[in-house]
């Protein structure tokens, strides 16, 4: 409980570095970059899109830095995050909800998908300690993690969708034959335009998994009850599953949360070149456009994204380990 | 997520620790000892061999771009989109540049990225980690929640949010964002390496003598940490050249420098892959990943070096822990 309690208190204080974050940049930047923004749009926004934005950028006010503070704080606790400037006039919460259910389902899929997959062949390699799976995997994944994200995607397009025309590469869906329904056209419309970034997260993901399972598992097989169990006598798979991979899948879990700023930046970069319509795409779009209160808010919420995911694997693992439930 | 040693703050009973470590018998330093250690084992070991071949030729290209590549990078001087071609090796872009000349010419910048921020983030983390582990109590604590909190926050979007706010960096505005974003993972882990030192032998004797705390981190602490402190420079030069290529490709680096990042840029705006000018697109990512793997291959190595001489440590961490 106290654990709880202490993990809880982490969070909260990560979320309001986040914030300050948000708060400090513009002001710290030399010119306010703000400024430039709003003069660019000045013509065109409501007193009170500009009061929201004055007090989110700490443009157009004569009140003190700690005046400033609490104020931001209490309008973006109340969840008001300003209006999009390049969406004008909708609000930034409403383009990002547009936008969230694409990442969600792409991210959220091929993470789910490469971390399964990867764990699979992490334990499968170590319990071949030495044999070709293991002797191919880790320096093969030692040379791809290397790669940059955006990379795969390129060879991806190139590859499937330019030269092979065997799938599209732009968009989530097609925009022009297309419009989001219910119908199973437009389903199997967006599976098919998934499937090419969703292969690039997968692929440049995955080799995390593989190695880190693989290393634990091995600590994990020299373990006094594996050998116990294999002198007495219980056949190979059930060892492997049962009493090695079991226990070691709990770092592993420890590692996903960890790894999970890289699956943000990879999904990012991924979305970007396939001009996915994601909440990854439309940071860059925002930051492009100078619409900074769009980044703003998009940089919470994959904050907010990644410690809620952290979360969940603390979840997971106080279900799973008994240790952490008695210690606690 | 604090470590579980932590908590140790008093010395262990002198004696009572196995008598391997590096300052033990051997009138050796240990800082000499482990550089040879490891010169010896780059050339044993088939992984760090292949890396360094590799980072050697990036860093001779880098030095003398003009004796592989005589034409300018920048200049329109040809025709546009020409195809791969005995006077130009890789074509040129549609702006008429020779394609194999910005490849070439590009290198450094990636280079000077890769070394300046991968030194400075590991000099910080050091410096952070260390600090941490010996001074202790408030220091540690608030340190250690510093890079806790850094360590959650995901760093490309902060990146992306740093440069948007400065309007796309020049690479020393890379430099300098990376720096100060990246170094949480390595301090983290030098922290508790330098936290498992504490009780050492060495260390005592070097208190015994009346040496200051200063000198004991610098001389005695930081040469035993050497082979983590090599392996997280490799980590975080890989991770540099990863995030700066990235932040060019996107279009928040300096448009005009020369760099692998920047060719990526150029060809996105240009959409090489659709105009049938692949090669433009492809060829700086191949060369991103082959100097990532460099470092990679380099690091990796290193682990395996770098491991078996830790043992001892790791054996009298478990000894106090019980």
């Amino acid at each position: 409980m106290r654990f709880a309690l202490r993990r809880l208190g982490f969070f909260v204080l990560t979320l309001w570095a986040a914030l300050t974050i948000n708060f400090m940049l513009p002001r710290l930047m030399p010119g306010n970059p703000a400024l430039a923004m709003l003069s660019k749009f000045h013509g065109e926004l409501t007193p009170q899109t500009l009061k929201a934005l004055d007090v989110l950028f700490g443009v157009n006010t004569h009140k003190s830095l700690p005046a400033q503070y609490v104020s931001y704080l209490h309008q973006v606790a109340t969840g008001n995050f300003g209006i999009s400037l390049d969406f004008y006039p909708k609000s930034v919460s409403s383009v990002i909800g547009s936008a969230i259910w694409w990442t969600v389902g792409l991210v959220g899929v091929s993470t789910v998908l490469a971390f399964t997959l990867g764990t699979g062949l992490g334990i499968v390699a170590a319990w071949r300690r030495g044999g070709r799976l293991d002797s191919i995997l880790p320096p093969t994944f030692v040379i791809t993690s290397a790669i940059p994200y955006f990379w795969v995607g390129m060879v991806f397009v190139l590859v499937f969708g330019i030269s092979l025309h065997w799938l599209p590469y732009v968009g989530g869906y097609y925009v022009s034959t297309d419009a989001p329904s219910l119908s199973p056209t437009f389903f199997g419309d967006v599976l098919a335009h998934a499937v090419l970034p969703g292969l690039a997260l997968v692929v440049t993901t995955i080799g995390t998994w593989i190695l880190t399972m693989r290393n634990t598992m091995i600590t994990t097989l020299a373990e006094d009850y594996v050998r116990m169990a294999r002198a007495k006598g219980l056949p190979g798979r059930r060892i492997m599953v049962d009493y090695a991979a079991r226990n070691a899948i709990l770092p592993n879990l420890t590692g996903f949360a960890m790894s999970l700023g890289f699956v943000v930046s990879g999904a990012i970069l991924i979305e970007y070149v396939f001009n996915y319509p994601g909440v990854g795409y439309m940071l860059l779009q925002a930051v492009q456009g100078e619409d900074y209160p769009l980044m703003q808010a998009l940089f919470l919420l994959l904050t907010l994204a990644v410690l809620l995911a952290i979360l969940l694997a603390d979840i997971a693992t106080a279900l799973l380990d008994p240790r952490t439930r008695t210690a606690g | 997520m604090s470590m579980p040693i932590s908590g140790i703050s008093t010395l262990g009973p002198p004696g009572l620790e196995p008598t391997t470590g590096p300052a033990a018998g051997q009138p050796v330093p240990p800082a000499t000892h482990a550089l040879a250690r490891m010169a010896r084992a780059v050339r044993s070991n088939r992984k760090a061999t292949a890396g360094t071949v590799l980072l050697v030729v990036f860093v001779l290209v880098s030095l003398f771009p003009g004796v592989i590549a005589h034409d300018s990078p920048s200049a329109d001087a040809y025709a546009p989109r020409l195809g791969p071609s005995t006077a130009h090796l890789l074509g040129t872009t549609a702006y008429g540049q020779d394609m194999f000349a910005q490849l070439v010419w590009g290198t450094r910048n990636v280079l000077i990225i890769a070394f300046v921020a991968g030194l400075a983030t590991t000099g910080i983390a050091v410096l952070v980690g260390v600090a941490a582990a010996y001074l202790g109590g408030l220091w540690d604590g608030s340190l250690s929640l510093l890079t806790d909190v850094l360590l959650v926050i995901p760093l490309f979007p902060l990146l992306i949010v740093i440069a948007g706010y400065a309007h796309g960096g020049s690479t020393p505005v890379l430099i300098l964002v990376i720096t100060l974003t990246g170094w949480s993972y390595t301090a983290r882990q030098l922290r508790s390496q330098a936290l498992s030192l504490r009780g050492r032998d060495f260390l005592e004797a070097a208190r015994v003598r009346g040496e200051r705390r200063l000198y004991i981190i610098v001389v005695e602490v930081i040469p035993t940490m050497i082979s983590l402190i090599v392996a997280s420079f490799l980590t975080n030069a890989l991770y540099a050249v990863l995030f700066a290529s990235s932040l060019q490709y996107i279009g928040l680096g300096d448009p005009n420098s020369e760099s692998w990042g920047t060719m990526l840029y150029w060809a996105q705006n240009n959409a090489a892959l659709q105009t049938g000018q692949p090669l433009w697109a492809l060829a700086p990512g191949a060369c991103i990943a082959a100097l990532g793997a460099a470092f990679a291959l380099l690091n990796y190595a290193f682990d395996e070096i770098g491991n078996p001489a830790l043992r001892p440590v790791r054996r009298a961490r478990v000894k106090r822990a019980r």
